[in-house]
């Protein structure tokens, strides 16, 4: 036991800047790929969730459809095949074109990786928000990009916060299988430590607690700012009692979920 | 020529026929109540107006345009005002951004005219102090008093209630119904969903009982409620 706390302080004395070297790539690639795959689940899972107007054009639909048809492979072949599977593939492919470094390519890697979960996070946090909210969207005049830039977006974001959060957690833990591209992560130097000083237990068990104090770190700032988000949100609970409201919703239930169809 | 002109209208959703083929117009400046059970079809008529439900048949013009077929639907919603039953106000922006954005988004207008005119309505319905509260804190009435000034701001023609009371409590139906009657006595087109039989009797200029998707009667409140001819409308109205 003496021997091992004696050997972990020793790599931490002499690996110490290498080991914090892969922490702030780590740090770096998971953040970037989290914003990067924010904005492309917002693009995605919002044209996804975009509904034309009935008075579309026949062109239009179809343009809409074909999209559509693009954003679920894409959607399907990142969710399901390996992140270090699409890393060493991306990398290699598009090398030859344009001479990118790893890192460039790591960060390119993740980031069209979350893309994909965060479009289906995106998407669920836009089925919750309220068909209500667009309606009165739409009444006002809005079209259907105000509508949802300026009503359904912003509450689809605080809806899906804490998904949002949670691919950022998995982020940094899941950047470490991108060390099969030789980004200096977290890791890659721990593989690197351990493989010239031979303490093997001793080198993953840190490499261990930094993730762990990491995503702690990381989980204790999202919940800071999800309870700020919801401090101006606190409502009142609010009975529906009118007799006619028991008679609609029994009536509702009737013809069953056409959710579309919600205030009669 | 009437302000909104419907002509044998219907809708259907899935295998069940919701509107079988209803005419309805509307003078300008005429407060008209539509009543009847639910499930009758008057939302549905009602949500017509504005093109949230698409009719499978029939025409509707309204300001003398033919709406089903019109290319901006956009600019022609702008025109017509529509308040809930469930209020609607934009949960992600507080009272007075509310009344400001569809202004500045839809109208185009300036920001600081569109928050003036937010603040005129929102005194007219007696919500001025409430400007920058949260809308999840503020009681049901007065949400709907906020939603009736969010669509006043877009200065509409026509003004569309759909069961503005029946998501309240008692007490607080009371305040929306005076800022509706305080709209109806300036003069503006109203087309009201309700159930409140006072108020349709107090302040419709025509009342209108639809039943299985068609209009069974219209006439004077007077003549509704004192001597309807129908056996129908007379076996609803005397629930009440």
């Amino acid at each position: 036991m003496e021997r091992f706390i004696q050997n972990i302080l020793k790599i931490l004395n002499t690996y110490g800047s290498s080991l914090w070297l892969g922490v702030k790539t780590t740090l770096f690639v998971a953040l970037t790929g989290t914003l990067i795959g924010l904005v492309l689940g917002l693009i995605v899972g919002g044209i996804r969730a975009i509904k034309l107007d009935y008075n579309a054009s026949k062109a239009s639909k179809a343009s809409k459809k074909a999209i559509d048809i693009l954003l679920n492979i894409y959607i399907a072949i990142f969710r399901g095949t390996p992140m270090m599977v699409q890393a060493l593939f991306i990398y290699y492919l598009l090398l030859d074109y344009i001479h990118w470094t790893y890192l460039q390519a790591a960060v390119v890697v993740i980031s069209i990786n979350t893309g994909a979960y965060m479009a289906e996070i995106v998407r669920s946090g836009i089925q919750a928000v309220d068909v209500g909210q667009s309606e009165a969207a739409r009444s006002l005049g809005m079209s259907n990009w105000q509508t949802m830039m300026n009503v359904i977006l912003p509450q689809a974001i605080k809806n899906a916060f804490p998904a949002i959060g949670n691919e950022f957690i998995v982020n940094i833990k899941d950047s470490s299988v991108l060390m099969i591209i030789s980004i200096t992560e977290l890791m890659f130097q721990a593989k690197s430590i351990a493989g010239s000083t031979f303490l093997f237990t001793e080198t993953y068990f840190i490499e261990a607690i930094i993730y762990l104090i990491l995503t702690s770190i990381a989980a204790i700032i999202l919940n800071m700012i999800e309870k700020r988000m919801n401090q101006t949100k606190v409502s009142l609970p609010q009975s529906v009692t009118a007799p006619e409201n028991i008679a609609y919703a029994v009536e509702k239930e009737n013809i069953g979920g056409n959710s579309d169809y919600a205030s009669r | 020529m009437p302000l909104v002109n419907i002509k044998n209208i219907h809708k259907k959703f899935g295998d069940l026929e919701v509107l079988k083929g209803v005419d309805f117009s509307v003078e300008e400046g005429e407060v008209v109540c539509l009543i009847g059970r639910s499930g009758s079809g008057k939302s549905t008529l009602l949500r017509c107006i504005n093109m949230l439900e698409q009719p499978d048949e029939g025409s509707i013009e309204v300001f003398g345009e033919d709406i089903v077929h019109t290319k901006d639907i956009n600019a022609y919603r702008a025109k017509v005002g529509m308040c809930f039953q469930q209020f609607n106000l934009f949960n992600n922006m507080n009272v007075l951004e509310n009344c400001v954005r569809p202004q500045v988004k839809i109208l185009k207008t300036p920001k600081e005219e569109a928050r003036n005119r937010a603040l005129l309505f929102l005194d007219k319905v007696g919500m001025q102090d409430f400007a920058n509260a949260s809308v999840n804190k503020i009681s049901g009435g007065q949400k709907q008093r906020v939603a009736i000034a969010r669509s006043l701001c877009m200065e509409p023609k026509l003004m569309l209630f759909d069961e503005p009371t029946s998501a309240l409590d008692p007490e607080m139906v009371q305040e929306v119904l005076s800022v509706m009657k305080e709209l109806a006595k300036e003069g503006l087109t109203m087309i009201v969903v309700t159930h409140e039989m006072n108020f349709a009797r107090d302040v419709a200029d025509r009342v209108v009982f639809m039943d299985g998707g068609v209009i069974v009667e219209e006439g004077t409140p007077e003549e509704m409620f004192t001597n309807p001819q129908n056996e129908v409308t007379k076996a609803f109205l005397s629930t009440y």
